[in-house]
Formats: C-alpha cells, sequence, structure tokens
C-alpha cells in the first residue's frame, strides 16, 4: 500500500498525556476536512490513549506505523 | 397493656421550639435518613440522590433549605454520593420534610433496608462507560430503595472494570462489560490494540501485526475496540458483571463473583431473585456476604440459575477467570 501523503505534521515524542491528544486536536482544527495530519507518538501510554481519543472526535486514522520505540499515525480529520 | 399498643399507634406529636408549638412526625424518622449527631438535639438530614446525579435547578432549591436549617450552614457529601444537611434540629423535620416535598426532594435512609444506589457517570458521558449507569440507578432507586431486610443492603453500578462503584465491596455489584471480537479481513495489523490493551489479552503476531487475542486474560473493558483504527475490532455483546456478598467497613468481605454478561434488561430479575434467596436463608442483622458464607455460594448460585442464564454463570463463584 502506498503512503498516504500529509497535509501537516506533529512531533509528539516526549510529549506527555494528554496535552499530546489535545496539541492534535488543536491542529486538526485549522485543518480542513479530508486533509491528512501525521503524528508521531511515543510508546506506552501516548499510544495507549491518543487514538481512541482521536477516534472518540470523529477522526478518521488512516495509517499506523511502527518505527522504532515510537509511532507514526496519519489521521484524517472528518 | 391494651394502652401500650394505643400509645404505639400514634405518630405525630406537638412539641414545644422556641415558645411555639410545632408537630413531629414518627414516619418522617422511618426510613432513617435522619441521623443523629454527637450534638444533643442536632441531627443529620440525608437526602437520596441515586447516583449521585442532581438537577442544577433542584440543586438551587435544595441549597435554600440547607441554609435555611443548618444551624452551621453547611452539607457533607457523603460516601455513597447523596447529598446530606448537617446540624438540623429534630423539631425542624416537619417543616424541613415539607420543604423538600415541593421541590420533590426525597429524604434517603439508613438501617437494614437497600439503600440509594450508587453509580459512576456510565456509557452516557464517560468515554470508558460500557453501561448506562445512571439509568440503571434510577430505576433501581424507584423499584427497590427501601425494601425491608436483615441488615443493609447495598447496589451499585460501574461502567466499567475499572470499577469506581466499586462493585466488589457491595452486597449486590453491576459493574459494565463488552465482548470484543475480531474481524480480520479488515485489520491492517497496525499492532494499535496490543498496545491499547492493558492486560496482556492481547498480543501482536511478529509478522503481520495482527492480533492473538487470548480470552482468559480479557477482562472486557473494551479498550481494543474503541482504540481500533478500522473498526476490526466490534461488541459482540454488553451487559454487566455481577458480584454479591461484598461489603467494606470493619471487617471487609470481597464479593463473590457471580455471573458476566447478563443484559440491561434482567438486571431488576437479579435484584429481586437475589433479594428472595436472602430473605429465604439469611437471618436478622446479617449481610448477605455472611449468608454466603454460612449457607454456601452453591445454594445462591443454583438458586439464581435462571436468570444467571441469560448471560454466564460463574459457576465457582469465585473464579476471575471461569471457564467457558
Amino acid at each position: 500500500m502506498a503512503d498516504i501523503k500529509a497535509d501537516a505534521s506533529l512531533d509528539l515524542r516526549g510529549v506527555l498525556c494528554p496535552i499530546n491528544f489535545v496539541k492534535t486536536k488543536l491542529k486538526l482544527e485549522t485543518m480542513d476536512v479530508g486533509q491528512v495530519l501525521e503524528i508521531v507518538l511515543d510508546d506506552g501510554e501516548p499510544i495507549q490513549n491518543v487514538p481512541k481519543s482521536i477516534k472518540e472526535e470523529g477522526h478518521k486514522i488512516v495509517e499506523v506505523k511502527k518505527e522504532g520505540e515510537y509511532f507514526r499515525l496519519k489521521i484524517q480529520k472528518r | 397493656m391494651a394502652d401500650k399498643f394505643i400509645e404505639d399507634k400514634v405518630t405525630r406529636v406537638a412539641v414545644k421550639k422556641d415558645g411555639q408549638e410545632v408537630k413531629m412526625d414518627f414516619n418522617d424518622l422511618k426510613s432513617g435518613g435522619f441521623i443523629k449527631q454527637r450534638q444533643k438535639d442536632q441531627f443529620t438530614v440525608r437526602l437520596r440522590c441515586p447516583g449521585g446525579r442532581i438537577d442544577t435547578k433542584k440543586l438551587m432549591e435544595i441549597s435554600k433549605i440547607a441554609d435555611k436549617y443548618s444551624k452551621k450552614s453547611v452539607v457533607h457529601l457523603s460516601f455513597r454520593q447523596s447529598l446530606e444537611i448537617l446540624y438540623v434540629d429534630y423539631k425542624d423535620f416537619d417543616n424541613m420534610v415539607r420543604d423538600l416535598e415541593k421541590i420533590g426532594q426525597k429524604v434517603a435512609s439508613c438501617g437494614p433496608r437497600v439503600r440509594v444506589p450508587t453509580a459512576c457517570g456510565g456509557c452516557e458521558y464517560n468515554p470508558n462507560g460500557l453501561t448506562d449507569t445512571q439509568a440503571m440507578a434510577k430505576m433501581v432507586d424507584e423499584k427497590y430503595f427501601g425494601t425491608p431486610c436483615y441488615h443493609k443492603f447495598k447496589i451499585s453500578f460501574s461502567g466499567c472494570p475499572i470499577d469506581c462503584a466499586r462493585t466488589k465491596e457491595m452486597d449486590l455489584g453491576f459493574q459494565g462489560v463488552v465482548e470484543p471480537v475480531w474481524d480480520e479481513d479488515t485489520c491492517t495489523g497496525c499492532t494499535i490494540c496490543s498496545k491499547a490493551c492493558k492486560e496482556d489479552a492481547i498480543k501482536s503476531h511478529p509478522e503481520t501485526g495482527k492480533p492473538i487475542y487470548d480470552p482468559l486474560k480479557c477482562i472486557w473493558c473494551g479498550d481494543c475496540i474503541r482504540a481500533c483504527p478500522t473498526e476490526s475490532w466490534q461488541a459482540k455483546r454488553y451487559g454487566h458483571f455481577v458480584r454479591i456478598g461484598g461489603k467494606h467497613g470493619r471487617h471487609p468481605r470481597e464479593a463473590n463473583e457471580a455471573a458476566v454478561f447478563i443484559p440491561d434488561g434482567k438486571v431488576p430479575e437479579v435484584i429481586e431473585k437475589t433479594l428472595e434467596w436472602y430473605k429465604m436463608n439469611g437471618k436478622r442483622g446479617e449481610r448477605i456476604g455472611a449468608t454466603i458464607d454460612r449457607v454456601g455460594i452453591d445454594s445462591y448460585m443454583k438458586f439464581m440459575e435462571p436468570v444467571f442464564k441469560s448471560g454466564e454463570p460463574i459457576t465457582t463463584g469465585k473464579a476471575h477467570k471461569w471457564q467457558i
């Protein structure tokens, strides 16, 4: 599967819950519906919590890649 | 002797307060929501707030009444989520109850009966919530509040396995559960579910990333369902984990695990049958947990079988992981 092109990106490594989610949410608010935001999350609590919260806000996670000790997620704004 | 009985029938008496005569109704005291304080003539009046939820308009009215009758202008939040108005003079009971009735606020209870049910926020607004605990608490309060028992009988509802309403310490506790089911076709092997699972019940396949699910480790919290980006984890069924015979206090007793996946509609029957079993097997002054210790959990489980069959009975009565 070809990589989905991101319109913006946020490196959230080292950013604690729930600040990482809030930053994601605020970034998505500046974007248009259908655009894709790429975020990088730490393993552990961030990857446990942030995807659930993104889903609850109604956005769609379209790609997940594990890269060593962190995760690269692509979120489509809904 | 006859005189004594006649005297006992008197429920209303007149007492003097500040030189004026006021009426006192002993029926007010029957439910037990009036709790004697250390101070002479002062009582705590416990209000009935099922699930700890209070309409804001009513709360404003309650605060006016509390301000009028509390000699120290204070309320206390009880351990079972109800508002208690402190420092109320017993001679004010009649007037206070009437003021409370006008705003539709009832007084709670203490003593040997079914108490006001407690509940967390539940699925209405809490992201973790799996069951509508607030609706259940309201139903239980309307149907079973005040039912006489051999001892106090506490019911609570937790919406998820975090169990904020402490169902393990209740005479009868209901905790929300969801059974997850996985669809291979839509799964992209992203591994998020294995990260979201805090129970080590989901491992990711080292090559495909797809989940390897261990139902014996699963505590049915639904984190996998909530986290899955592709909706490959779905809810097969929701229900209540039923716990029986728990208590805290001087000698805490952890509840027996009785059944899982009991649907909402069967909750009233679980309560009714449990109270029936307690009535048949218990004795005065004995909590239901003590009855179970004395009579045996098997007796309870056998009696409850018809209703527990609506979900999965935990036949051992004490097993975190029951055998399917």
